[in-house]
């Protein structure tokens, strides 16, 4: 029996509260630390060129991370942020979607960027706030974006992208109404995918754009990562209830848990999930639970906050390793030439950064650019004074002093 | 006294307030054992206990709703925003909640036992949403007080003051002085009264005038202004609302001239309710126009930081330029 509340009764004479934690979500992991397919699971249709490509994203990311990370121990950067832990998460959900699918991530997700082919230099141009940056020198280091590979530019404020990401998915399918009939075709080609941490899904952001997601039928992955803490903040002081995954039931969307450091699981999922939201233009929420290898950014302490030995047990659970044992295994990959390609890689590195460290920063003009279309007249004459000044004390301002005609 | 920097000092006023009201709370993102991003809390939560001293969901919306809540019980709520750049998530819960409770229930209830504290402004390479100062937002609304200190001294008297003020007070705290600034703190408890502008230094030629954190900025403008031959009296505003015009107005009938700073974009920024009131008190005083120096009407830049600000260099050019009209 369905009533106008939109409940369909379930009528009970027992006085019964349901326990807020009665739900138990489970968990798929279809690989064993080891890299072997674990009983009764089901490995998804993965092939080799696909599986390289996601173990040489993670490789990568690895590398670049480990050393930006340093970089900023050395200044040559002001900030940084790692994805250690979740590389398998974030890359074999990349892998799973469409080159044109929408990508909306929080900011640590360059591994689904590197996916989609954003090369070393276009990474360093940001980090390095030069002329070459896309974001024109704007933002902190990490804040990417890009419009040719489908990655909308980070935003710091935590959660605004998921409302967004439901809106930009609802018009990914509204391309596909009939202009005669208004109605929709019953093949999506494009969806929105959304990450987030589980300290974002606290926001208010977060259940308005599940809640209109669920009630105007948009197709977005939200992809929450769990990864155990935000900045110092354990997830137990963040949520109570079956992690953010019970959420998704709450708002009627379809939801799984997966083994966030199982590239297979997250990958067979993500795929899932994708033909859901294709076929019926509905959400679905999928809840990443991989541990925050790393510190929460360049300028976190964790000794602050979590014990070596905590951190100990799950370095050992590295997404990375497991699955290049299942490469290994399948006879996709070779020990001696991945150590090659990883001297190379950083080699690549290395130089990209001195490189990029090189380039100018961005034109004063970058300064008043894009605030409107055009600057209005009260910031053109800003802008002029401005120009005025530097001219008058060209020693002070050496960044753009001598690039000012 | 001891020497401190502001940091301590504000972890001085809250630890002082918490050992007198055993119902104050202190909460907000990672406020708790960790003490906070910039551990202005650090070692609180063991002193008082996780029931008064915890770390909330991320949820500044919820922050600020809960702390208005608390607050109308009667408990003093010490709420935590990680960066002023994360407050306006929270902005519906302050300006049509906090500032209007008393007035909307006929003082039925309020909720003058709310403070919140938020770090401010640039100077740390946070691009956009680690930098901004978003006073002028809130100095649109009746019935909230906005305080902003410019030393460990100031920080510890100003924010103990904004606790027993029976108003909800926005305190902003000029996180790139945190660590930079130090100076001689009471260890014991004092307040500073709310409302009034400090005239730090004497002058005679122009009245220059700040707040926080481009304090600091004017008064090496000032500097560089009495090498010139120039005599500046250098006021720090400390309170935005409600603001002190009296002091500023009676300086610049003294002085004849006025250069206001912010750090905030110039249109509508604080300066220009300033320049209004200033010009309408004093009108048969002014000498000269007067001057602003400000943020441009941009976003917060990162690479061409140094452009954007209101730095000493500008504000010296202004203070010459008012001088020599
Ligand atoms: C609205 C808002 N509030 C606060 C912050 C400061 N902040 C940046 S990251 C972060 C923690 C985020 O944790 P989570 O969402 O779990 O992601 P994780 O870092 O664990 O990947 C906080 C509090 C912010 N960026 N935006």
């Amino acid at each position: 029996m369905t009533n106008p509340n939109n409940i369909s009764l379930n009528i009970s004479h027992a006085l019964e509260f349901i326990d807020g934690h009665a739900l138990n979500i489970p968990t798929l992991k279809i690989l064993s630390e080891d890299g072997d397919i674990l009983d009764g699971a089901t490995a998804p249709d993965l092939d080799k060129e696909t599986a390289l490509r996601i173990y040489s994203t993670m490789r990568f990311i690895r590398l670049l991370d480990e050393r930006m990370q340093a970089a900023q121990r050395q200044g040559r950067i002001s900030f940084y942020m790692q994805c250690l832990g979740e590389e398998a998460a974030i890359t074999a959900s990349a892998a799973a979607l469409k080159q044109e699918d929408m990508i909306m991530a929080q900011y640590r997700e360059q591994a689904a960027l590197h996916y989609r082919g954003f090369s070393l230099e276009q990474f360093m141009n940001q980090l390095f706030s030069n002329e070459k940056d896309l974001g024109k020198g704007r933002q902190m280091p990490v804040h990417y974006g890009s419009n040719e590979l489908h990655y909308l530019t980070i935003s710091s404020p935590l959660g605004t992208q998921i409302p967004q990401a439901t809106g930009y998915a609802y018009g990914q399918k509204l391309k596909h109404i009939d202009a005669q009939s208004g109605e929709l075709s019953s093949e999506i080609d494009n969806v929105t995918i959304c990450y987030f941490g589980e300290g974002a899904a606290s926001e208010g952001d977060f259940h308005a754009g599940l809640n209109m997601a669920a009630v105007h039928k948009a197709p977005v992955l939200f992809f929450a990562r769990n990864n155990g803490y935000a900045i110092s903040t354990p997830a137990d002081e963040q949520f109570k209830g079956d992690g953010i995954a019970s959420r998704g039931v709450g708002y009627g969307i379809k939801t799984i848990r997966v083994d966030g450091a199982d590239t297979l699981a997250v990958y067979a999922a993500t795929q899932k999930a994708r033909e859901i939201a294709v076929t019926t233009g509905e959400p679905v929420l999928i809840e990443s639970i991989a541990y925050r290898l790393g510190a929460h950014s360049t300028s976190d302490d964790p000794s602050g906050y979590r014990t070596k030995d905590e951190e100990a047990e799950f370095k050992s659970n590295c997404p990375v390793a497991r699955f290049k044992a299942w490469l290994l295994k399948q006879g996709w990959l070779n020990e001696e030439e991945d150590e090659v390609q990883k001297d190379k890689i950083r080699e690549e590195i290395l130089a990209a950064l001195k490189v990029a460290e090189k380039i100018q920063k961005p034109a004063l003009e970058e300064l008043v650019s894009d605030v409107y279309d055009t600057p209005i007249p009260a910031l053109q004459k800003q802008y002029e004074e401005l120009k005025e000044h530097i001219k008058q004390h060209p020693d002070a301002y050496p960044i753009t002093a001598g690039r000012i005609k | 006294m001891a020497k401190m920097n502001m940091l301590h000092a504000i972890n001085s006023a809250l630890d002082i307030t918490m050992a007198e009201h055993p119902q104050a709370c202190i909460f907000g993102e990672d406020v708790g054992y960790f003490g906070g991003v910039f551990r202005a809390t650090s070692g609180l939560q063991e002193k008082y206990g996780k029931h008064r001293v915890f770390n909330t969901p991320l949820t500044e919306q919820g922050i600020l709703g809960f702390a208005n809540g608390l607050a109308a019980f009667g408990a003093p709520a010490l709420a935590e925003i990680q960066f002023a750049d994360y407050i306006f998530p929270a902005f519906d819960q302050i300006v049509n909640e906090s500032a209007k409770f008393r007035y909307r229930s006929g003082n039925e209830f309020n909720v003058g036992n709310l403070t919140i504290r938020t770090p401010y402004g640039g100077g740390i390479a946070g691009g956009l949403y680690h930098s901004q100062s978003p006073e002028a937002y809130f100095a649109h609304t009746p019935g909230l007080k906005l305080v902003v200190p410019r030393n460990p001294y100031q920080a510890k008297g100003l924010l103990r003051a904004c606790i027993k003020d029976d108003n909800p007070v926005i305190f902003f705290e000029p996180k790139r002085l945190y660590r930079a600034s130090t100076g001689e703190v009471p260890e014991g408890d004092y307040t500073i009264e709310i409302g009034k502008a400090e005239v730090v230094k004497e002058g005679k030629d122009v009245t220059v005038l700040a707040w926080g954190a481009q304090m600091e900025i004017i008064e090496q403008a000032a500097a560089k202004a009495e090498e010139a031959g120039i005599s500046c009296e250098i006021i720090d505003l400390r309170s935005i609302l409600p603001w002190d015009a009296e002091t500023i107005a009676k300086s610049v009938t003294k002085t004849g001239r006025l250069v206001i700073s912010h750090e905030a974009p110039i249109t509508n920024g604080f300066g220009a309710e300033i320049a209004a009131t200033i010009q309408k008190e004093c009108f048969l005083h002014l000498e000269s126009p007067i001057e602003r120096v400000c943020g441009l009407d941009t976003p917060y830049p990162l690479a061409l930081e140094k452009e954007y600000v209101p730095d000493a260099l500008k504000v010296f050019a202004a203070i010459k330029k008012s001088v020599e009209f």
